[in-house]
Formats: structure tokens, C-alpha cells, sequence
């Protein structure tokens, strides 16, 4: 009887673990594009184009590490209260800002073309934007964070070699080093963007 | 004359930056790095900053409006000529740099494009199976040659530049551009001051027209878009400084690498 339960005991674990499986980078990334080219292709208003890509985008990004990357060395100098309230500015922001640039494409075709694993935290996964009459095609790779092989979670895109993660955290150095290095600055920068 | 502009130009060069030829590319690679230029003169950057948008304003958004609705072929083929003139001052910086190699193919590509091309609207060479044409100019040949590119500047109407890629565009003007040589400096009679020129000025909308949708979306979508337009200039330098548009040969991933929400 005990033998007959281990081996059952055996066998759910082994149901549960083989169930649980890694997505490869790749294949979440054209998933993610065909998800927000279907969005972008649909004949709803604008308003809601941006309101179905943020549901995407806080799937698929990993939103509060590109927000302590943009904030650069300064995070380590916040306390806790700081870190909360950057968390969640950032997100309005990004959220924001992200979705209004995308809201611009119409029927966008990305095809994904190859991958590149730096290390087990990073792969690379390169695509390209077909290009139409009105823009030239463009190269775009994706730094995706796969510590967690199940989820894994856009940090970056590169537009032709261009960091826009890199351009992001260079904009809020920018404003630190304006103002001093105050945090309210941003704080309120970020604020007046999000509600405008 | 051009020999005393060259000796002044090299002295300033040298004395300015320190120049070390010997770098290897990491040397190079840290000192194009976005972060390390320094904005020094950042409020006059941020009024030629200013003047420049509200040139763009009235002038090169418009045009450059009107320029997109033209018929494709057109515009591919206009710019395609003036990377057919960019080749005359991309060749002698190849061979600056020691890459011989891309010299003699680019001089192959200008004269098949410039005659069988007719006069580079049909880049002929890249359906002959060229390598893809890489731009290449005095700024880049003094990187490589370990020369750093000193503070960020942005000139009027020319827009974001350091003064190591300002000041070395100066060879243009003192012989380093065959192109500015048959129309400006000498007497051809063949071309005029006015080719060169309308060749800039296009050369600028052409660049304002394939960029106009990334530029008007980053304007809209950035909180500074001085420091953006910055950080994508620099970054763009480093880039065709080091011949790589791959962002892992030119990012430092420590940042990334601490950060740990999973």
C-alpha cells in the first residue's frame, strides 16, 4: 500500500514538472509581435489600440527592471517609500510612452530571424520590421531576460543598434544631473508625462 | 594655403585630444562610450538645440513632408546618389583606417554606380553582390586612431556632432572631399558652388524624410528629447566607429546584471 502510494506521489510530481515548460525566446518574442500586429491591424480607435498593448506590455515586458536600469546608480540611494513610488510612476510612464509609440504602426510585419544566447540571464533575439512604401525596413533585436525560462520578459529593444533602454536611462541622467540629482524631479517629470 | 590649413588642423587635432594611435578596441570602445563624452557646453547645446527645432519647424519637416509623398524610385534613387558622393570622402578614410580592401571595393562600387548607375540613382553595385556600404569619415578615422571625441556640440543647422567629428569635418573643406574639390574649391566648369550645396541640403531632407515618423514619435514620447537625441547620436558614433551594429559589443551589461526581479 505504501509502495502504491510513493509511486503515485512519484508520478503527480512527475506529471507537474514535465507539464511545466521553457518558452524559447524566439518564439515568445514573434508571439508577442503577431499579438500586438493583430491589435494594430484591428479597426478599433486608437484609444483602445493603446489600452489592449498595455495589457500586452505588462505581460510581456519586464517593466519594473527596465525602471531601475533607467534610473541607473541613483536606485541604490533610494529607501524603500521611493523605490515604491518610482515602481509605479514608472510603470504610467512606460506604459504610456510605449503604447503611444507603437499605436503609430499600422499592420506592422516583424519576422524573427535568429537568436543569440549571451548568457543564461540574456538572449538576443533578432528580427526585422518589413519595410512598406512609406519606411525602410529595420533591423530590431530583443534583449530578453530568461532567468525564469517560463517567463520570459522583454528588457530591451534595439532599434538598428540603438539602445532605446540605453537612450531611456541616458534622459533620466539627464534630468538627475539638471536638477542636482533630485528624485522628486523625476518623480515629477514622470508624473506630468503620464497625466498629459 | 591647404598645406598651412592641414599643419593648423592636425596641430589643433593633436594637441587637443592627446592622441594615442597605438589603442586597441577596447580603448576606443570606452571612449565612445554615450556615458563618458561629457556635455560640456550643455546650455549652448540646448539653445542651438532649440534653434535647430524651430528650423526643422519652418523649414526641413515640411519639405521633407512633401519629399515622402514622392514616388519611391525617386527617392531611392536620389538617395542612392548622394551615398554615390558619399563614397569620394568614404574611400580616403578607408584607406586612413588600412582597410584597403573595403577602399578598393568602394572604388569599384562609385565607378560602376557613377556610370552604369547613371550618375548613382541605380546602385547597381549592390545587385552585382557588393558587401552592404558602410559610410566612413574623418571623425571615425580619428577615433580609430585612438583620438576621443571630446565634449558632445551641437552646431547649428547641422545638428548633434562632438568636437572631435566637428573639427575633423574641417578636411572636407581642405581637400578631403573630391566632391566639395570639383565644385567649391576649384573652377571646374563643369559644376558649380551650387551643386555641392543642393546636394547638403537634400542630403539633409533625405535623412529628415526616411526619419520623420521615428523623429516626430521620439519627440512626442520623451521627457527630455534633447538628452534622447543625444544618447542615439552618440550612440550611433560608437556604432560606426566600431563597424558593429551589435548592441552587445558596444553596451556595458553590468547595470543589467545586478538588476534581479525574478
Amino acid at each position: 500500500m505504501k509502495f502504491r502510494k510513493f509511486l503515485l506521489v512519484l508520478f503527480s510530481y512527475t506529471l507537474f514538472f514535465t507539464n511545466s515548460y521553457s518558452i524559447e525566446p524566439d518564439v515568445f518574442v514573434q508571439s508577442t509581435v503577431n499579438r500586438a500586429s493583430n491589435i494594430l491591424s484591428k479597426n478599433i480607435s486608437k484609444d483602445d489600440k493603446i489600452n489592449e498593448l498595455k495589457v500586452i506590455a505588462k505581460e510581456t515586458v519586464d517593466i519594473e527592471g527596465v525602471g531601475f536600469y533607467s534610473l541607473g546608480s541613483v536606485r541604490k540611494t533610494l529607501d524603500e517609500n521611493q523605490k515604491i513610488k518610482y515602481s509605479e510612476l514608472f510603470e504610467s510612464y512606460f506604459l504610456k510612452s510605449f503604447s503611444s509609440r507603437l499605436a503609430e504602426y499600422t499592420n506592422p510585419e516583424i519576422e524573427v530571424q535568429d537568436k543569440e544566447v549571451l548568457n543564461k540571464n540574456y538572449t538576443i533575439v533578432n528580427s526585422l520590421l518589413i519595410g512598406t512604401t512609406d519606411r525602410p525596413e529595420v533591423k530590431i533585436d530583443w534583449r530578453i531576460y530568461t532567468k525564469n525560462p517560463d517567463n520570459p520578459l522583454i528588457r530591451d529593444l534595439i532599434i538598428e543598434g540603438l539602445s532605446l533602454a540605453r537612450t531611456q536611462k541616458e534622459e533620466f541622467s539627464s534630468i538627475l544631473n539638471s536638477n542636482d540629482g533630485d528624485i522628486n524631479v523625476l518623480f515629477k517629470t514622470l508624473e506630468e508625462f503620464s497625466n498629459k | 594655403m591647404f598645406k598651412k590649413l592641414a599643419l593648423i588642423t592636425t596641430i589643433i587635432l593633436f594637441s587637443a585630444f592627446s592622441a594615442n594611435a597605438g589603442s586597441d578596441g577596447e580603448l576606443i570602445l570606452k571612449k565612445n562610450q554615450p556615458n563618458e563624452v561629457k556635455d560640456c557646453f550643455e546650455n549652448l547645446n540646448r539653445a542651438t538645440f532649440a534653434f535647430n527645432q524651430a528650423l526643422d519647424g519652418i523649414l526641413f519637416q515640411p519639405v521633407a513632408s512633401a519629399y515622402r509623398v514622392l514616388p519611391s524610385p525617386i527617392k531611392t534613387g536620389v538617395s542612392n546618389s548622394l551615398d554615390n558622393l558619399s563614397t569620394l570622402v568614404t574611400i580616403p578614410n578607408n584607406i586612413l583606417q588600412g582597410e584597403l580592401k573595403k577602399a578598393g571595393v568602394n572604388s569599384g562600387r562609385f565607378v560602376i554606380n557613377t556610370t552604369v548607375g547613371i550618375l548613382g540613382f541605380i546602385d547597381v553595385a549592390q545587385h552585382l553582390g557588393f558587401p552592404e556600404y558602410e559610410k566612413e569619415d574623418y571623425g571615425q578615422s580619428l577615433a580609430t586612431m585612438g583620438v576621443g571625441p571630446g565634449c558632445y556640440l551641437v552646431l547649428p543647422v547641422l545638428g548633434p556632432s562632438t568636437v572631435r567629428d566637428a573639427t575633423a569635418s574641417v578636411a572636407n573643406l581642405v581637400g578631403g572631399d573630391a566632391w566639395y574639390n570639383v565644385t567649391v574649391a576649384n573652377d571646374t566648369q563643369h559644376f558649380s558652388d551650387f551643386d555641392y550645396y543642393a546636394s547638403r541640403v537634400t542630403s539633409g531632407i533625405d535623412f529628415r524624410a526616411k526619419n520623420y515618423d521615428a523623429i516626430e514619435n521620439l519627440e512626442k514620447n520623451s521627457i527630455d528629447f534633447y538628452a534622447s537625441v543625444k544618447s542615439l547620436y552618440l550612440q550611433d558614433r560608437q556604432q560606426k566607429i566600431l563597424n558593429t551594429n551589435k548592441i552587445i559589443e558596444t553596451q556595458d551589461d553590468s547595470d543589467w546584471e545586478e538588476i534581479e526581479t525574478q
